[in-house]
């Protein structure tokens, strides 16, 4: 296998952004598009033949371009490392990444900013591949603060809204907080084993007794850009950029790298058992508070934002109780169904001129059928129905939890009952009955142009039959990580047993009985969600998203700008004063000074008569 | 020239010059006419001019006398143009007080 296509993996996304970049404005849009999901497209290309050959020989290509720090007793290399964790995300990265970047040449086809915005798209695209093929730590965090870098960029991508760019702050900040404690990850697995390449740690890592410190810092970098509690309230926020872009970046890749970076790294975190505890209690925490909060929402990629907080809960519940392969699963069904539904909803509010509310929806079934089509399986495939993808992942995940302890499989059970419910609401209330929005709008009812419903299909195809690469009993994608995880196996037995069979039954019940319900209420009942200042009790609460928000605000943030306008006001002040006193001496003293130049040619006269005197005085009388 | 200095001593001529630089400064100072304040600077400068060629002689050295001459024609054409200014002045504001010429100043 050469090096020079798996460094062109890395090199396509990053030749698209400059010529993007850079002559963007003289290119015409249908030029602009082509040339970046061509980028994308030739690095899928790569992928797929770096996976073949991965999937033959199972040896991990190392390249290193060159040494780029070096202290006393380590080094950090620049260098990459493709294996065979790189090899899938790499495939769903460039793969969905293709379909999204085709997606966007149509959706995004209004936009003054066109050749910007896929600018942005690729260097993500280019960092994210970064950051999944660093080989060691400090190349990882490099491609961690790029993608942070460009989600900042395309969630406030329409710039001129207040609120847009508020969301992408809150974003970056709380980006921010996560990637304190990656760097303190780092600082501390350099100081301890003095290497952070991924090889070299995975064989030199022993029980030290402040690894403890690291594998937590690196769940708190994951919980900041994963979503995960008590950071996640960025994510439903950063719904404000486009939708192709939640759909890349807030659902399908970025989100991920936090279950990536904690899977690249389990050998650490298998040794340190508390910290694996703890993952997995945030983990559940996550999954059902978000699918709680999900319930009520009325926004419709509100509600698929905290959707993918609560499956993201679920791949760290996975992560959390050592099954690292079953978490992988989930990423990548996962991003097939939730790109697939942000998408979809994509095309509802391109079709419905920037509506985003469902209650003003309804009734879109006939006029939209690929997408309904496409909605509908992803739906089913999230809900988890047998023999979608998402039963697949998610019934493993749930079979694990049940094995290491019954009540976070009873929390994460729940949480999946509460996601069948709150998609099929999402479905029913924007596909079924009768429109509710305006006449204009219904006029304008239309279904998306091929380049927007092509991505729909092949997505929901995959959705459906994602789930194939790991079949409970007889799973291709448990044998391929092999090589990856160290503690392969040893922590779920993959057996299937009566109570395997029971769990597995019990989990599609609970999903049947949140599509009961959702169909009871909506599409028997018709009814429509309240206003959100009318609700009460529970839903109030879940409504309020449990008012951590308002926590934030009111313990994080007004202390800090009241600190901040304290010290703008009085001790800037006061520093001020000081400084500026120092240049008011000579200021006042040249003033006074400018006095005696009052234009008096007889004082002049007389000063200078003095002053000749004065020095024929010194002159004479001093020697 | 011996006998010049024999007969009036190199002193007497110091004491003139010396009386005749303050003639020409308090007439700077009191005066405000201009007309008068320049000649005030004319005797000033010609003190001056006296002191090098008493000086000149005393030391029997010619250079004194030559500096006499070249400040004697600087001072000419300093008269020239200063004479020209002050006609302007006066054709401009119609008089040289020169307490009516703040105007200049900056």
């Amino acid at each position: 296998m050469s090096t020079t296509i798996l460094l062109l993996t890395l090199i396509f996304p990053l030749v698209g952004t400059l010529i993007n970049g850079f002559w963007g404005k003289h290119l015409s849009k249908k030029v602009s598009g082509t040339i970046a999901t061509m980028a994308i497209a030739a690095s899928f290309v790569t992928s797929c033949l770096f996976f073949a050959y991965i999937q033959g020989s199972q040896e991990p290509i190392k390249i290193v371009l060159f040494e780029w720090m070096k202290f006393n007793y380590f080094s950090i290399d620049f260098g990459f490392y493709f294996d065979q964790l790189a090899a899938l995300w790499l495939l769903f990265i460039t793969g969905i990444g293709t379909l999204i970047h085709l997606y966007s040449t149509s959706y995004m086809s209004h936009d003054e900013n066109f050749s910007k915005f896929f600018t942005y798209l690729n260097f993500f695209v280019f960092f994210m591949l970064i950051l999944v093929t660093g080989s060691n730590l400090a190349m990882m965090f490099i491609g961690w603060e790029g993608v942070g870098l460009c989600s900042y960029l395309l969630i406030g991508f329409w710039y001129k809204n207040k609120d847009y760019n508020n969301a992408a702050k809150k974003a970056f900040i709380m980006n921010r907080i996560g990637d304190l404690g990656f760097l303190i990850g780092i600082f501390v697995t350099g100081y301890l084993f003095h290497t952070l390449d991924f090889v070299e740690l995975k064989e030199q890592s022993f029980l030290a007794p402040t690894l403890g410190i690291a594998t937590m810092a690196f769940f708190i970098a994951a919980t900041g850009k994963s979503a995960q509690l008590p950071l996640y309230t960025w994510l439903p926020d950063a719904m404000a950029g486009p939708t192709p872009v939640s759909a890349l970046i807030h659902a399908a890749t970025m989100v991920t790298a936090g279950i990536f970076m904690i899977t690249r790294l389990n050998f650490l975190f298998d040794l340190t058992p508390d910290v694996q505890h703890i993952i997995a209690i945030i983990g559940a925490a996550t999954a059902l508070m978000a699918a709680t909060i999900a319930l009520v929402q009325n926004d419709i990629k509100k509600v698929l934002a905290y959707s993918t907080v609560s499956q993201l809960g679920l791949m760290f519940l996975a992560l959390g109780l050592g099954a690292y392969e079953v978490a992988v699963f989930h990423v990548i069904t996962h991003a097939f169904f939730k790109a697939c539904l942000f998408l979809g909803s994509g095309s509802v509010i391109h079709a419905i001129g920037g509506e985003q509310d469902m209650r003003h929806m309804g009734g879109l079934k006939k006029h939209m059928k690929i997408t309904y089509a496409t909605f509908f399986i992803a739906t089913i495939a999230i809900s988890g129905f047998p023999p979608l993808s998402g039963f697949f992942s998610k019934d493993e995940i749930l079979l694990t939890a049940f094995h290491h302890n019954i009540v976070l499989w009873v929390v994460a059970s729940l949480a999946s009952i509460l996601t069948a419910f709150y998609m099929f609401r999402l479905l029913f209330l924007t596909f079924s009955n009768k429109f509710r929005g305006t006449k204009e709008q219904e006029d304008h009812l239309h279904e998306s142009p091929s380049a927007m419903t092509m991505p729909l299909i092949i997505l929901a195809v995959l959705a459906a039959i994602g789930g194939l690469i790991s079949i409970p009993g007889n799973s291709w994608l448990n044998e391929f990580l092999k090589p990856v995880i160290k503690n392969n196996a040893a922590s779920h037995p993959h057996v299937l047993g009566t109570t395997e069979y029971m769990l597995m039954g019990l989990a599609v019940v609970g999903a049947l009985v949140g599509l009961m319900v959702a169909y009871f209420k909506y599409i028997k009942n018709k009814q429509v969600p309240v206003n959100d200042n009318n609700v009460s009790g529970l839903q109030k609460l879940f409504a309020n998203k449990y008012y951590l928000d308002d926590i934030y605000q009111s313990l994080i943030v007004h202390p800090l700008n009241f600190f901040g306008s304290f010290f703008k006001n009085q001790i800037d002040g006061l520093i001020n004063g000081i400084v500026l006193s120092f240049g008011r001496v000579p200021s006042e003293l040249s003033y006074q000074g400018k006095k005696a130049q009052n234009g008096n040619i007889g004082l002049y006269l007389f000063a200078f008569v003095i002053g000749v005197c004065g020095l024929l005085y010194y002159l004479f009388m001093c020697y | 020239m011996e006998q010049v200095l024999q007969q009036i001593g190199i002193d007497q001529y110091i004491y003139l010059a010396i009386l005749l630089f303050c003639i020409g400064a308090f007439g700077i100072l009191y005066r405000r006419n201009a007309i008068v304040m320049f000649m005030s600077i004319e005797i000033m400068l010609n003190a001056a001019n006296l002191l090098l060629v008493a000086f000149s002689t005393y030391h029997e050295d010619a250079n004194g006398q030559v500096f006499v001459f070249f400040t004697m024609a600087v001072a000419a054409a300093e008269v020239a143009i200063g004479l020209a200014i002050l006609v302007a002045i006066y054709r401009n504001i119609g008089s040289i007080d020169i307490d009516k010429l703040k105007k200049l100043k900056g």
